[in-house]
């Protein structure tokens, strides 16, 4: 029997060795390692971030975990042992809780004088503002030629009958793009109109599937896997996804476009954690993340938009990004304190 | 008897003591944290929750869809496999083995790549979109027939293919229709390996989150779906904390109910080796049941299949490998990026950790459970019942867990990658005991007793009586944890991964991001998944165990 044990005792021992190794690495070495937790969909190139090491001698440790929802929740349940020294990943629709969970160190970052103040938050805040982005409708090019229909401009647009069993969106109660552009509608149609707006939608023949990558991987006709349905609620981000960057000459129009008056804006925030014993680092990560090169980075690796004042954009988003010259916006606190009633709302009107 | 008896107690103890401390540390002590935390906040209990719960309509709904859908799961996943279980046990035929690994292959796969193949062929313009079955509850039971059919195949074949077949010979000769010798001889002899079977089937489509979300559409919802809506999107601990103990009290339920049903046969029966009794078929009756179960198994394993390996070759310029090549050039450059290979070697290496630490804790758990002498009645059952809880357990519960209980040294695990196989080994272990248990509580006792007059140590008859026998049950076992590992089920989900990406990870990642070029390599990814898994389970099951054949 001991033949067990001791393999076992070996797995134990180096499981706390390991545990423990990253806070002895970090007294040891001269570098400081710092832990930056996100979500799932946080990337940025390598070399931004060996630069970044060279440059002030900070090493970055990313630690995704979930959606961006998932991800600040445990962060908020993790406060009092935090898990990182940054958090990045708080939009907007989240805002209010991360706020008021009392997480983050108060920092405002001196480069925060080249972003709109648009993007930024009320004095004495401290989120930092890092990248924005749009949920909207997007639509097949193709696939509404061929059923010879104008493409949709509006939200109103989408309950028209020619649009019949067309639209396929996200459940807002498992899904952040779902969310915002239910708060779209919240947003466009009042308290008052929302839900029999989206009655509307229901008897117009609406498909709702759980996340993002079920309706457009799945049931987008343009989507990767050639579904029926040429309305989709998504990114004004999709459509430079959506041009095979390969072909030469590209397109004059990207397959997928965008329905302009449909969308949500997203602003994305990074923070410092209360608690971190490496604030100095951890600020100059934020500061980093505001840098022109990082923000020109993140187009292509996240598909999100910069915030920086003059930071500039890659070819396919140029020619391809639909840019919303209004999109619709709610107070976080609002959406923080509705937004159960809200979800439950949409699931009678639109599921029950 | 050479040793003392306070040694062998001693020693007795401590076979209990491992399984029961990994448990204990890793299951109970986060589990109980978070609900804690949900359910007396300020160390002051408030029930409450429990209030809403039960006056809820729409969450009453819950539960009850929760238990229909799993029963029913369950049921359609026995009688489907069955048959399965029996001609790989029974029969010898040409490609078997392949056969045997290849059907573990759907019970590997992430949730979501298996979601994007029934989606496909269940969406109006798909192939078989004319049935309707679109955001169905039949969809949702196919898919988990779909995942489950490799737990019968396994827990049930274990035993079948050791049970001797003249039992059911003789009961022929003496008059018995075919029906009736399976029923009356067959059937009891199996009865702890099908309640095996069924109530690990029952446990993982109780819980079931992916398959729900993604093909149940947005009416359909588990108490863990639920769950997780709660701790994730809203944050609502208490109600979490309360939906967790219903859904830990309804699995306690079930596990008594067939704790009932596999402790009732506890007689020892005539194993053969796996060589004697499986043979070739010999009547064309016995050539078409074969056929039968493998067009069943090509069409509902297969087909959900074929479409994966079919988008993976798919480019926009015709078929081919693009895709493949892919993988090792898409995102390079990018924090995201991960090699192919190293997320194989990621995966490989977090398995075998899993494996190893599930089959020292599942084994030795069996091992305790199976003595005779070890502990009666409720201790038993409640160890018992322990091991398997965290098949039952919502995910979401025991990765919150597991972040607010293990957040202190010597156990800051929360970004340590040794949490990974941990999670993975605390899936496997109910699956290792349930398949070595029947095996083991089958052997003979006479023949330890024998061994022991002889004057053999305690030692000395383990190895000699029951090491060979287990051996067989082992390598399933190990298989299976293998499996379990790669296809990183559940919890992993939920914990915060450390960089150590594995295929399942380089998958999620590819499928969140927008272009026909990451979705065509997420399905290429799953299925060098696929590629990997059945190369896995065939390599660990083509060991031999000196002595195995002779008994």
């Amino acid at each position: 029997m001991r033949r067990f044990v001791i393999p076992f005792a070996v797995v134990l021992a180096l499981a706390s060795a390991c545990g423990s190794s990253g806070s002895s690495g970090k007294s040891k070495s001269r570098a400081t390692t710092i832990t930056l937790v996100t979500h799932d969909s946080f990337a940025v190139s390598k070399s931004v971030l060996t630069d970044f090491t060279k440059r002030t001698g900070v090493k970055v440790k990313v630690v995704a975990s979930g959606d961006a929802g998932a991800a600040l929740n445990q962060v908020i349940l993790t406060k009092s042992h935090p898990l990182g020294d940054a958090f990045f990943g708080v939009d907007n629709t989240l805002l209010s809780r991360a706020v008021s969970a009392g997480i983050f160190e108060r920092y405002r970052s001196p480069q925060l004088s080249h972003v709109p103040t648009q993007y930024q938050l009320p004095s004495g805040n401290k989120l930092t503002p890092v990248d924005h982005g749009d949920v909207c409708v997007n639509f097949d090019r193709a696939e509404l030629a061929r059923r010879k229909l104008p493409a949709p401009r509006t939200l109103s647009d989408l309950a028209k009958p020619i649009y019949k069993g067309l639209l396929v969106a996200e459940n807002p109660a498992t899904s952040s793009p779902g969310l915002a552009f239910v708060l779209a509608t919240i947003a466009k149609f009042g308290t008052g109109g929302w839900q029999h707006y989206w009655s509307t939608l229901r008897a117009n023949g609406l498909k709702v599937e759980a996340g993002w990558d079920q309706a457009y991987n799945g049931d987008f006709s343009a989507g990767p896997g050639h579904g029926d349905r040429p309305l989709v609620v998504s990114y004004a981000t999709s459509p430079p996804a959506s041009v095979d960057p390969n072909t030469k000459p590209l397109p004059a129009q990207a397959p997928v476009g965008t329905a302009l008056d449909t969308c949500y804006k997203q602003i994305e925030f990074v923070g410092v954690l209360r608690g971190t014993h490496h604030a100095a680092a951890a600020r100059q990560l934020v500061d980093e993340m505001l840098s022109t090169r990082f923000q020109q980075d993140m187009p292509l690796q996240m598909y999100v938009l910069p915030v920086r004042d003059g930071a500039k954009l890659p070819e396919l988003f140029v020619k391809y990004a639909d840019q919303p010259t209004h999109s619709f916006q709610l107070p976080s606190a609002s959406v923080e304190h509705n937004r159960e009633t809200w979800i439950g709302q949409w699931t009678d009107r639109v599921i029950g | 008897m050479r040793r003392p008896t306070a040694a062998r107690a001693g020693a007795r103890a401590l076979l209990v003591m491992i399984p029961v401390a990994f448990v204990g540390v890793f299951f109970a002590y986060p589990v109980t944290s978070i609900i804690g935390r949900g359910l007396a906040p300020h160390w002051r209990l408030d029930l409450s929750p429990f209030g809403d719960v039960l006056s809820s309509r729409s969450l009453r709904h819950i539960i009850w869809f929760t238990v229909w859908q799993a029963a029913l799961s369950t049921l359609l996943t026995l009688i489907t496999a069955l048959p399965g279980a029996y001609v790989l046990a029974r029969y010898e035929f040409r490609g078997k083995r392949l056969v045997h690994a290849l059907v573990t292959v759907p019970f590997v796969l992430p949730t979501v790549v298996v979601g994007v193949a029934f989606a496909s062929l269940l969406r109006p313009n798909g192939p078989l979109g004319g049935l309707g079955l679109d955001q169905s509850p039949v969809a949702i039971l196919v898919a988990h027939v779909f995942f489950n059919y490799a737990v019968v195949v396994r827990t049930v074949g274990g035993l079948w293919s050791h049970l001797d077949r003249r039992q059911e010979e003789a009961a022929r000769v003496l008059g018995a229709s075919r029906w009736q010798a399976f029923r009356e001889v067959t059937l009891p002899a199996l009865r702890p390996a099908i309640a095996a079977a069924a109530s690990i089937v029952f446990l993982f489509t109780f819980t079931s989150f992916g398959v729900i979300l993604i093909l149940g559409g947005p009416r359909f919802a588990t108490l863990e779906v639920e769950i997780f809506r709660e701790t994730f999107e809203l944050l609502h601990l208490p109600l979490a904390a309360a939906l967790s103990i219903v859904q830990l009290l309804a699995v306690v339920a079930t596990l008594v109910v067939a704790g009932r049903a596999h402790s009732r046969r506890n007689t020892a029966l005539a194993l053969r080796a796996t060589a004697d009794v499986a043979r070739r078929p010999r009547s064309p009756r016995e050539r078409a049941t074969i056929a039968a179960v493998l067009v069943t198994m090509t069409v509902l394993l297969g087909g959900p299949i074929a479409v994966l390996i079919d988008r993976s070759l798919s480019t926009r310029s015709g078929y081919g490998f693009g895709f493949y090549r892919a993988l090792s050039t898409l995102h390079s450059g990018s924090s995201l990026f991960v090699a192919p290979t190293e997320a194989i070697r990621n995966s490989l290496a977090f398995a075998t950790a899993a494996t190893v630490i599930a089959l020292v804790v599942g084994g030795l758990a069996s091992f305790a459970l199976a003595s005779r002498r070890s502990g009666q009645g409720v201790t038993r059952a409640g160890f018992d019942m322990l091991l398997m809880l965290p098949l039952g357990t919502s995910a979401v519960t025991i990765g919150f867990g597991f972040l607010i209980a293990l957040d202190h040294p010597p156990l800051d695990l929360r970004t340590s990658p040794m949490l990974i196989p941990i999670a993975h080994a605390l899936v496997a272990v109910p699956f290792v005991v349930r398949i070595m248990l029947p095996v083991l509580r089958s052997v003979d006792n006479r023949l330890r007793e024998a061994a022991s007059v002889l004057g053999a140590s305690p030692a000395r008859v383990w190895r000699e009586v029951d090491l060979p026998i287990v051996a067989r049950a082992a390598l399933v076992a190990a298989g299976f944890a293998f499996a379990i590992s790669l296809g990183e089920f559940g919890a992993t989900i939920f914990i915060v991964r450390p960089d150590y990406p594995t295929l399942p990870v380089v998958i999620y990642r590819l499928l969140t991001h927008p272009g026909v070029d990451n979705f065509g390599a997420a399905m290429a990814a799953s299925t060098i998944l696929m590629v990997v898994t059945a190369a896995a389970v065939l390599a660990i099951e083509r060991f031999r165990v000196r002595g195995v054949g002779e008994f």
